[in-house]
């Protein structure tokens, strides 16, 4: 347990020092990096803990983006204080509607309908004034954290900015950890394993699985919005069903029901990715018999690794 | 019914399912009272299972009403009824088999006490779930089980693990469904002294093949075939029903009780 605790500390240690090499790319590369953690983590909730595989959570990381983007002010800095909790408010409300449509349905119903929502999501940025169409929209400023006149920290700082979204992987991996040891958490994984048995034990599982995807939902609005303030713009790619099935891929790569699995997902497929692209224009290629060959050896994904490695030492020793 | 003085707790009033053209069920009764078990006989494909899963709530009816103390409950969901005091378990084991004995049953104590919005407080660090959920192990007779995987159980400590998550969620209403199928006769006799242990505060509807089980704890039984509730009476009664040999007991070499 203790030695969990170390390596995650230590981990945090190592993240914690990038900014401070002064490699821009990097720590770019890192945060977006980070970012995507979050968002993995989100859909994981979903995914590995409440047993919805959702193939429509890039709509609540785009919702956010764009919120960010069409609240702030055009040449000022909207407050931090202010836009944070209203576009992370605002898709977890766009997941807690499409949410009372969606978990009415089961199984593969149920991922073709999340990605249909998606994909309507896609288009309303897509093809209306309000998305500025396939170009996005820029986010001028930054928001700012100014709290009356005192300035804690700039998000136009980029090594700020880093410890910023480091600061909430860190705060969305405790409060997720949190909820899930909580009695709420403990009747998602029930739900996760046999629903109707929950069901007959007196859980009215709709409700618990609506309040899942709406918390799913405004965690990948808190991702959203920092890839917002990372990039300074906003597309409707970002609601794509690529960005959908890359995060899912994150899930399934680092070990579904498993939050350091999720973050060491998103870190895999991102070096992955840039790895791969500058090897090969057809980089996709690569990757996608990167993933299959994972999902055929490594069932359990990333999180799956150190029980192997514990197993086979433990094995080794009682042969002799 | 004129030996019974208290009032049903729960009443099927010609209860009807249909599936397209299939009579599963049709108007089928039966009264369930506190202190009492009632069986439900019959061959397979009789109807035995879609009537525990009307009144569990599993199966919505076709037609018929279905009471709780007087109150018509016919449109609760199975969560529902659950929450006014009827319990199942099923006739294919249905457990969470990767979580703890303990677990299994803690989950089904928390049923009680849902308090979903305490998103902070610790599920484990819950006293009186975890309390509610040794008491219910321990008289079902798993107790020396808690904290094992229920995955790993034999078949009859599974279904006593049924039973013990039934306990759990304060089910004034037992409905079992063949809870001794595919036990040893160790644990069948084991599972009947159960049945006896909860009857005098429940009132429990037992769907059971295993004669000698169901003579031991019957005080009504009920004989279903095709879908119609063939005679309905107490265990002497059927025993010595012609119609009810003739349909069903009359091939059987078990019955030698």
């Amino acid at each position: 347990m203790n030695a969990q605790l170390f390596l995650k500390l230590a981990a945090v240690a190592i993240l914690a020092c990038v900014p401070l090499t002064g490699e821009s790319f990097y720590t770019e590369l890192l945060a977006k990096t980070l970012v995507l953690a979050i968002f993995a983590m989100s859909l994981d909730l979903l995914v590995g803990f409440t047993g919805l595989v959702s193939f429509g959570h890039a709509a609540y990381f785009g919702v956010a983006a764009y919120a960010v983007a069409q609240l702030s002010p055009k040449y000022e800095a909207a407050s931090l204080w202010v836009v944070l909790p209203a576009s992370v408010g605002l898709s977890a409300l766009v997941a807690l509607v499409v949410g009372l449509f969606v978990l009415r349905t089961k199984g593969i119903y149920f991922i073709m309908v999340t990605l249909a929502f998606a994909q309507l999501a896609f288009f309303v940025f897509h093809d209306t004034p309000l998305g500025g169409g396939s170009d996005g929209i820029y986010l001028n400023v930054k928001p700012s954290a100014e709290i009356a006149g005192w300035v804690p920290f700039d998000l136009d700082n980029q090594t700020h900015l880093y410890y910023f979204i480091l600061a909430m992987l860190i705060a969305v991996y405790a409060f997720l950890g949190r909820i899930l040891q909580s009695p709420f958490g403990r009747v998602l994984v029930g739900i996760k394993s046999n629903e109707h048995r929950m069901q007959s034990m007196g859980y009215p599982t709709f409700w618990y699985k609506l309040a899942a995807f709406g918390l799913a939902g405004g965690l990948a609005g808190v991702a959203g919005f920092l890839y917002a303030v990372v990039f300074g713009f906003v597309t409707p790619e970002l609601l794509s069903w690529h960005q959908s099935g890359n995060v899912l891929l994150m899930v399934i790569l680092g070990g579904m029901g498993n939050l350091v699995g999720a973050i060491a997902g998103a870190f895999v497929f991102t070096g992955m990715q840039e790895v791969f692209a500058t090897w090969s224009k057809h980089w996709q290629l690569i990757m996608g018999g990167v993933i299959v060959a994972a999902v055929l050896f490594l069932p359990g994904g990333l999180a799956a690794i150190p029980g192997r490695i514990k197993r086979s030492l433990q094995g080794g020793g009682s042969n002799e | 019914m004129s030996e019974m003085n208290n009032e049903a707790l729960l009443v099927a009033d010609k209860i009807t399912r249909r599936f397209g053209g299939l009579v599963a069920n049709q108007d089928v009764c039966v009264n369930l009272y506190r202190g009492k078990v009632h069986v439900l006989l019959g061959p397979n494909g009789a109807g035995k299972s879609t009537c525990i899963n009307m009144l569990s709530g599993d199966l919505p009816p076709s037609d018929g009403k279905i009471l709780l103390l007087g109150k018509d409950i016919t449109g609760l969901t199975a969560a529902q009824r659950s929450q006014v005091g009827i319990g199942r378990s099923y006739q294919r084991t249905n457990i969470f088999p990767k979580f703890s004995v303990l677990e299994n049953v803690r989950l089904a104590a928390q049923s009680r006490r849902q308090q979903p919005w305490r998103i902070f407080s610790k599920a484990m660090e819950q006293q009186w779930a975890l309390e509610k959920a040794r008491a219910c192990i321990e008289e079902a007779g798993l107790g020396k089980k808690v904290d094992w995987v229920s995955g790993v159980l034999s078949h009859g400590e599974q279904r006593q693990l049924e039973i013990a998550m039934v306990l759990a969620t304060d089910a004034q209403v037992m409905l079992l469904d063949e809870p001794l199928a595919g036990m040893g006769s160790d644990e069948s006799a084991k599972m009947v002294e159960v049945l006896k242990r909860l009857k005098p505060t429940r009132a429990i509807l037992l769907v059971e093949h295993d004669m000698d089980a169901v003579f031991a704890v019957a005080d009504t039984i009920t004989v279903m075939v095709n879908g119609q509730v063939l005679e309905s009476g107490p265990p002497a009664q059927i025993k010595a029903s012609v119609a009810v040999q003739q349909a069903y007991l009359g091939s059987e070499d078990s019955f030698h009780v």
